[in-house]
């Protein structure tokens, strides 16, 4: 035949082609700043983050998942006996009939990713992306048609040339997708990048079923050189891993889907961050964006370049501060892109270099620096929300069971209901709890969030030195911003005064008292329905989805849940600085979540922060009650008499 | 603006009036921010005393390259030192706040600043709008939101208002790589304030204040009208020798001279 040379030859054409491509496609990764990865472990742990972490959240849309095992597995099966049978030409009529069972089975899988093309969601992006089933398809009709031979069920140089010429063409078009395609940005980029993404991931922690949520500290050096800049301003200060995650989105929009900010119409989209970003480190302009646009913002005016500020031309200020850093975007990314790492290494270089927090920011963070609390108030009366409550100071006792972080509720009033109500339960249980007083400091969730490391590190620093100075076996705290830090982000600041501290928030600490019998409540009578808010500090960052539903659970309460809660709650708007920065939208984030919580026919929604429920309490009535969970303990409480 | 102009913007250590922590002066972070939209990067910004102060950064991080420390102790009188810096150089504006927010907080600086080189003082600025032809065109600040326009001859020294622009932001970074250029000073003590006894001000009782307006446009514009001044002329045409006998009359009258 004369033709018989023609298909390996494109095979192997192609994967030199992707091979060329691999090597610049990485060494665009390189370009980003230095970061330790295990690389051996890393690509040996890879398989089993792809089979059970990266599967168990795309398996949360079953129909995606079967298809995707389908497309996915045929393919990678395939294309290995490929290079067997058409590359190498090893004769066995096995491995043919292993590989047009793979084939079939890429074929059912790319059947069904046709038939979600053919009416796509509005979060898919489009473009090169609806060209991807028609090129599985062709792969998979045209290796199979080629094996035949081989596989003995027709004989050798049945079609004579001219088939061998088509298939030819198919090849030369299908795996110019599949291959070239991979390394060199077309859609299947996302196999190629995701794997090495997996595979070297800068939180490992967070497979196999570990979290991993606290940001990561910003060097600022030892005090004798000071370093050019703080934050990421170009694409190439960020990390080599975190341009590789970037380079893994496979655009399947879900984070979009579940964004407080896009759904409110403010300029944030999280899926065209993340390919502006690959549009920054790769250079180019957005035009080839094919999915939803930033609210209010065109596509194709967006240029970049690996050393480029990316504020200047590539995105607006305002898609960074738009974000409430609720990590709905994160949870539900298949690929386990960082996209608040991201925006908040990007915000730290407007705050720590250019000055430039929006509207309330730079007064927030002048009180956080010089009162250290970001109203402003004396720092000698924080205490005062305590006058009538007899709690004991660390000052005074040195050491107690239980520590109460106050937080920065002590100012407001509305949140010092919550902690009275918190003290009230406490006591009712004979709690051997102290306060830190007036030196309790603000736990710096907010200046970290609104990018300001510097005063965060100040305050986790001195408070970790306070604490440090007196015993106690568990820390508790009303606040899931302040919880989170101290669980999650204090850790890195090389202090021994939470080791072996248990930290808490108030719903498990209380849920625990109630398991032990500490206290008596009667159950919640007048038949009204209650719905829980999860905030997002207490549940995606923390993982605590339970002690809330259980307390609820001990009044007799059959929590009516709203369709997002959980790990998809979401988000009250009030995170990340985002009622400071205040980014114009459409909507209200707190009026959404409201509607939320009427479309389950609540009157009350439980709450686990006082953040949350200073912003659903800000939704104009009528609307449900919002009362924290330790204010609907405290009215069922059955005081004792004596 | 022109870059011809010379601007010095003087400041000092603030303190937060609830943490009674050392921050950037309300008033001394306007002056720098007028002296940076009169002169942008050619703004010299000169604070005397401790070179080490932090706070000093949070003026740098407003942009400011470098900054000039004239190094004395804190014992020291600011004004011998600050006279000396400006006297020789070919100075057109010298921008201070209205009055510290730490230390004598007296307000006197500017005053003797103006006496010392011989150069007008204009008090209490909202703006200054232009400098050309060797003078400038300058916007006092009055109260309730008044202004009034005045001509300036260059150079001179103007106390920043706090109704001028707000500071902008600082920002850690920049603040922490600017250059602090220490010069070294014969500085003088302060012999004076050594002698003084310095003890916490007692706060004032306050008079209730009794609101006898019945509807809320009462109210309104009790709050909002303009005082209206009893007694006190407005005399343009007279003669200066005029002028001078009314300001005189009115002197005796109120008891300053005797």
């Amino acid at each position: 035949m004369i033709l018989d040379w023609l298909p390996p030859t494109l095979i192997g054409f192609l994967l030199v082609l992707a091979g060329i491509g691999a090597v610049r496609r990485m060494n665009l990764w390189r370009a980003g700043q230095a970061e330790k990865v295990d690389i051996l472990a890393g690509l040996l742990a890879m398989p089993k983050r792809y089979l059970h972490d990266l599967h168990h959240v795309v398996e949360r849309d079953k129909y995606m998942s079967r298809t995707h095992v389908a497309t996915g597995g045929g393919f990678v099966l395939a294309m290995v006996l490929v290079l067997f049978v058409h590359l190498f030409g090893v004769k066995s009529e096995i491995l043919a009939w292993a590989l047009l069972a793979a084939l079939v089975l890429m074929f059912c899988g790319a059947l069904f990713v046709y038939k979600r093309r053919m009416n796509p969601p509005s979060r898919l992006s489009k473009g090169p992306w609806m060209r991807l089933p028609k090129s599985l398809l062709t792969f998979s009709i045209t290796f199979f048609v080629l094996t035949l031979p081989a596989a003995g069920i027709l004989p050798e140089g049945t079609g004579g040339w001219i088939l061998t010429l088509v298939l030819s063409v198919l090849i030369l078009m299908s795996l110019s997708e599949m291959l070239f395609g991979m390394t060199w940005g077309g859609p299947m980029k996302h196999a190629f990048a995701g794997a090495l993404h997996l595979a070297f991931h800068r939180r490992s922690e967070r497979f196999g079923g570990g979290r991993s949520t606290g940001l990561k500290p910003v060097d600022f050096g030892d005090g004798v050189t000071i370093k050019e800049v703080h934050g990421v301003a170009k694409p190439t200060d960020f990390k080599w891993n975190q341009l590789l995650g970037f380079d893994a989105c496979v655009q399947c929009g879900r984070c979009e889907a579940v964004c407080p900010a896009f759904a409110a119409g403010q300029p944030l989209n999280p899926k065209k961050l993340i390919q502006d970003m690959v549009v920054g480190f790769a250079g180019g302009t957005d035009e080839k964006y094919a999915g939803s646009p930033y609210p209010g913002v065109e596509v194709g005016n967006a240029k970049g370049a690996p050393d480029q500020i990316i504020t200047n031309g590539l995105i607006s200020s305002d898609t960074l501060w738009s974000c409430t850093t609720c990590r709905a975007c994160v949870e539900e990314c298949p690929m386990m892109i960082e996209h608040v790492d991201a925006i908040v290494d990007m915000r730290r270089f407007l705050t720590l270099e250019k000055g430039e927090t929006p509207n309330k920011g730079a007064q927030v963070l002048e009180n956080i620096i010089a009162t250290d609390n970001p109203n402003g108030y004396s720092p000698a009366s924080r205490t005062h929300w305590a006058a009538d409550q007899n709690l004991n100071v660390m000052k005074d006792v040195k050491q107690a069971d239980v520590l109460f972080w106050v937080s920065d509720g002590a100012f407001d009033m509305r949140s010092q209901r919550i902690l009275r109500s918190f003290v009230k339960l406490m006591k009712a249980a004979n709690v051997d709890v102290a306060i830190l007083g007036d030196e309790e400091l603000d736990s710096g969730d907010v200046a970290r969030r609104l990018g300001d490391d510097a005063a965060f590190q100040s305050l986790a620093k001195r408070n970790l030195a306070t604490l440090s100075k007196y015993s106690f076996k568990t820390i508790v705290t009303t606040d899931p911003h302040a919880f989170h830090c101290l669980k999650n982000e204090y850790g890195d600041f090389g202090s021994d005064a939470l080791k072996g501290v248990e930290v808490l928030h108030h719903t498990t600490f209380l849920n625990r008292l109630i398991k032990e019998g500490r206290f008596n409540l009667s159950p919640l009578q007048g038949g009204s329905k209650v719905t829980y808010h999860d905030p997002c500090y207490l549940g995606r960052y923390n993982g605590e989805y339970e002690a809330p539903r259980e307390l609820l659970a001990s009044l007799g309460i059959e929590v009516a849940e709203m369709e997002r809660s959980r790990y998809r709650s979401r988000c009250c708007g009030g995170g990340g600085g985002a009622p400071i920065t205040d980014i114009p939208g459409e909507r209200r984030i707190a009026d959404m979540r409201m509607e939320d919580v009427i479309s389950t026919g609540a009157d009350m929604v439980a709450v686990g922060c006082q953040q949350c429920t200073a912003m659903l309490e800000g939704v104009v009535e009528p609307r449900p009650v919002v009362k924290d969970i330790a204010e609907i303990l405290a009215g069922q409480l059955i005081e004792e008499t004596h | 603006m022109q870059p011809s102009v010379k601007v010095v913007s003087l400041v000092s250590v603030g303190r937060h009036p609830q943490s009674g922590r050392s921050r950037r002066a309300e008033q001394d972070g306007r002056a720098v921010e007028l002296g940076l939209k009169l002169a942008s990067a050619e703004l010299t910004v000169v604070h005397a005393g401790n070179a080490q102060e932090q706070v000093l950064r949070q003026y740098a991080g407003m942009g400011l390259l470098s900054l000039t420390v004239l190094e004395q102790e804190s014992d020291c009188d600011a004004v011998p030192v600050l006279v000396s810096f400006l006297q020789d150089k070919r100075i057109d504006v010298v921008l201070t706040g209205v009055r510290a927010e730490s230390g004598e907080s007296s307000g006197m600086l500017p005053y003797l600043l103006a006496e010392k080189l011989g150069w007008p003082l204009v008090p209490r600025v909202a703006d200054i709008i232009s400098i050309q032809g060797g003078a400038a065109e300058v916007l006092l600040a009055l109260p309730r939101g008044q202004r009034r326009a005045v001509t300036v001859k260059l150079p001179f020294i103007a106390s920043v208002d706090n109704a001028a622009q707000e500071a902008r932001q600082t920002a850690f970074g920049p603040g922490l790589r600017a250059d602090v250029k220490v010069l070294n000073v014969d500085s003088v003590v302060d012999e004076a304030a050594s002698q003084w006894q310095i003890s916490a001000a007692k706060p004032r009782p306050k008079r209730i204040k009794v609101v006898k307006a019945k509807t809320a446009a009462d109210r309104m514009k009790a709050a909002t009208a303009k005082p209206m001044g009893s007694g006190g002329k407005v005399m343009k045409d007279e003669t200066a020798a005029e002028k001078a006998q009314a300001i005189f009359d009115l002197l005796l009258e109120e008891k300053v001279v005797r």
